[in-house]
């Protein structure tokens, strides 16, 4: 089974920073599908996020919720990518046993993967 | 000249002294304006429908009144048109509640219109319906079911505004169709001018969710700062009649409108951007861009716009049985051992006190809880200090309120039984709604526009203002 990448406790280069020092981000749901739309500050890290932030990353750090199937499309002219995340709100706004339902919370975890920035 | 979308409220819950700002911005410019009031979520409506079971003169948005008294004269003397789907379940009673408000404004000539056809409880049994997000194509028996609507587009409000209705009055609408609307009036754009209608439907999607285009849901500190969020002003969206946007906000207001808020809102809620479903078209922003004119002031170009889907989204809710919750807090010296005990007592009472199919939940909020999954993964790996402020939260679900109610009833135990110096302890529970998703063809739906007949304030309601 894949870890989450942000228990994971491997040494990582000097370089590396969290996502969140590089980008923005907001949540929203759709039944069980939430989607991540994530914003570099500087249009010269977007490459960056293109080469780290991939589908497989993504679907690794959601996977301890039951996420299933990551979609990732790039939007080159706003310095951002929007993900699509099935599966990962375990219910939903209405079935979930979560605190937070909506996942409205989770732009902050996908904003805590680490990334190398050099 | 461009004509000015204003919104009042992003949802239901959202705060009711948004719109004065925005009223008086609209009254400065004397442009032509609608303003909005967005106050239908997808559960706001089931909730509706059951509070109309209890009380038949209930049913619509409960803050109506709250929301429009301080705006309503302005906007009938300045020809500003009110859209809202504050009418929920009962659009009627929506209507009422305005015209009496208006007549005690002074106003009691205002014209009211009802949009009709969201509502497909009746047919519901009898129609083609394609899965959408479902679990299942079966529905729910009539017993179980609360609701069944369908996202109407523009066209049938469109209709209403052309009768010179000055507020209208919906259910279930897309919500960016309550923008779009007044556009299409406006400028008398066809229905087929696909480029057009994505323009304002994406005024309408940005705009809808209030604050949230404007600096609301955006502040991180040190990092995306927001300044007088306090007083954090709802967007305006400035339209041209070849569909260009500029997105702003009331001059004296607090929040920010930046290339950054601008982008996190037009991805909200968005799948495929190339391909963003709407009943009236197909929207394509993976071309969009977005410019930083002066401050506050941010253009957005590119939306394209192809066919609108075939059928229309209908969302369906019906009962699903109880869900409960219950919190008690341990701090100081060794909390996160005396919570994680508490946590343990928990689990081995409800072996026995609950039955197998009870779905539970434990949290020990500062140490893990909402990025957690059910099974408490993150709660064994995570890491955190002995000594704090810990929360422990039950949650559980069960088609039977008393297991339920005996789940939560079993954390309110630890107050005498559980470990040392817990405390605080909250517990509630309500009935859980389901939703499914389904698609129903156009011809199915019926959605048309009158206007309401405005009668002299009711018998009842007279009396509900004699009392208070």
């Amino acid at each position: 089974m894949l870890q989450a990448d942000h228990t994971q406790t491997t040494v990582r280069p000097d370089t590396s920073v969290a996502l969140h020092q590089l980008a923005h981000a907001r949540a929203g749901d759709k039944g069980e599908r939430l989607n991540v739309a994530l914003f570099a500050y500087d249009p010269d890290h977007y490459t960056t996020l293109l080469e780290q932030v991939t589908e497989e990353r993504v679907l690794a750090l959601f996977a301890h919720r039951g996420a299933s199937r990551v979609r990732r499309y790039p939007l080159p002219n706003l310095a951002g990518m929007n993900f699509v995340i099935d599966d990962v709100l375990q219910g939903g706004v209405n079935g979930a046993l979560n605190l937070d339902g909506h996942g409205k919370t989770l732009s902050f975890l996908l904003l805590s993967m680490e990334v190398d920035a050099s | 000249m461009s004509f000015l979308l204003g919104s009042g409220a992003g949802f239901s819950g959202d705060r009711t002294d948004a719109a004065v700002a925005v009223v008086a911005e609209l009254i400065k410019r004397q442009q032509p304006s609608a303003l909005v009031f967005e106050t239908l979520g997808e559960r706001t409506l089931a909730a509706a429908h059951r509070a109309m079971r209890d009380d038949p003169e209930s049913g619509f948005e409960p803050l109506l009144d709250e929301l429009l008294a301080p705006v309503l004269r302005d906007c009938l003397d300045h020809d500003i048109k009110i859209l809202g789907n504050f009418g929920a379940a009962n659009p009627r009673g929506a209507c009422q509640v305005i015209a009496d408000l208006a007549t005690q404004l002074g106003r009691g000539d205002v014209r009211i219109a009802q949009v009709h056809g969201d509502d497909i409880r009746q047919q519901l049994h009898s129609l083609d319906l394609q899965r959408w997000e479902a679990e299942r194509l079966d529905m729910p028996g009539d017993d179980a079911l609360i609701s069944a609507n369908v996202y109407l587009g523009a066209k049938a409000l469109a209709e209403a505004l052309a009768m010179q209705a000055d507020v209208v009055v919906t259910g279930r609408v897309a919500d960016p169709a309550l923008f779009l609307a007044p556009l299409m009036h406006h400028f008398d754009w066809r229905w087929d001018d696909w480029d057009r209608l994505a323009c304002g439907m994406m005024a309408g999607h940005l705009a809808e969710c209030g604050a949230q285009v404007s600096g609301g849901y955006f502040a991180d500190p040190g990092f995306k700062d927001v300044p007088g969020l306090a007083t954090v002003g709802y967007p305006i969206i400035e339209v041209e009649q070849d569909g260009s946007l500029i997105i702003t906000k009331p001059a004296n207001t607090g929040g920010c409108v930046t290339e950054q808020t601008v982008k996190e809102q037009l991805l909200y809620e968005v799948h495929d951007p190339a391909n963003y479903l709407t009943p009236d078209v197909t929207v394509d922003l993976s071309h969009a861009e977005v410019r930083q004119l002066s401050p506050n002031r941010v253009a957005v170009t590119g939306i394209r716009g192809k066919p609108a889907p075939e059928r229309l989204k209908t969302t369906v809710c019906y009962e699903g049985g109880w869900q409960g919750e219950a919190e008690i807090s341990y701090a100081g010296p060794n909390a996160l051992a005396r919570a994680q005990l508490a946590a343990q007592v928990l689990r081995e009472r409800l072996v026995f006190r609950a039955p197998a199919e009870l779905r539970t939940r434990l949290d020990i909020i500062g140490l893990a809880s909402v990025f957690d999954s059910d099974s408490g993964e993150l709660q064994r790996s995570a890491s955190a200090s002995a000594s704090g402020d810990y929360r422990l939260r039950l949650a559980a679900e069960h088609s039977e309120r008393r297991w339920v109610a005996r789940a939560t009833q079993e954390l309110l135990a630890l107050y005498c039984a559980g470990p040392a110096g817990g405390g605080g302890v909250r517990r509630q529970f309500q009935r859980r709604v389901f939703t499914a998703s389904y698609l129903v063809k156009r011809s199915d739906v019926n959605a048309h526009a009158s206007l309401f007949e405005s009668s002299p304030l009711g018998e009842r309601r007279s009396e509900r203002y004699a009392a208070s």
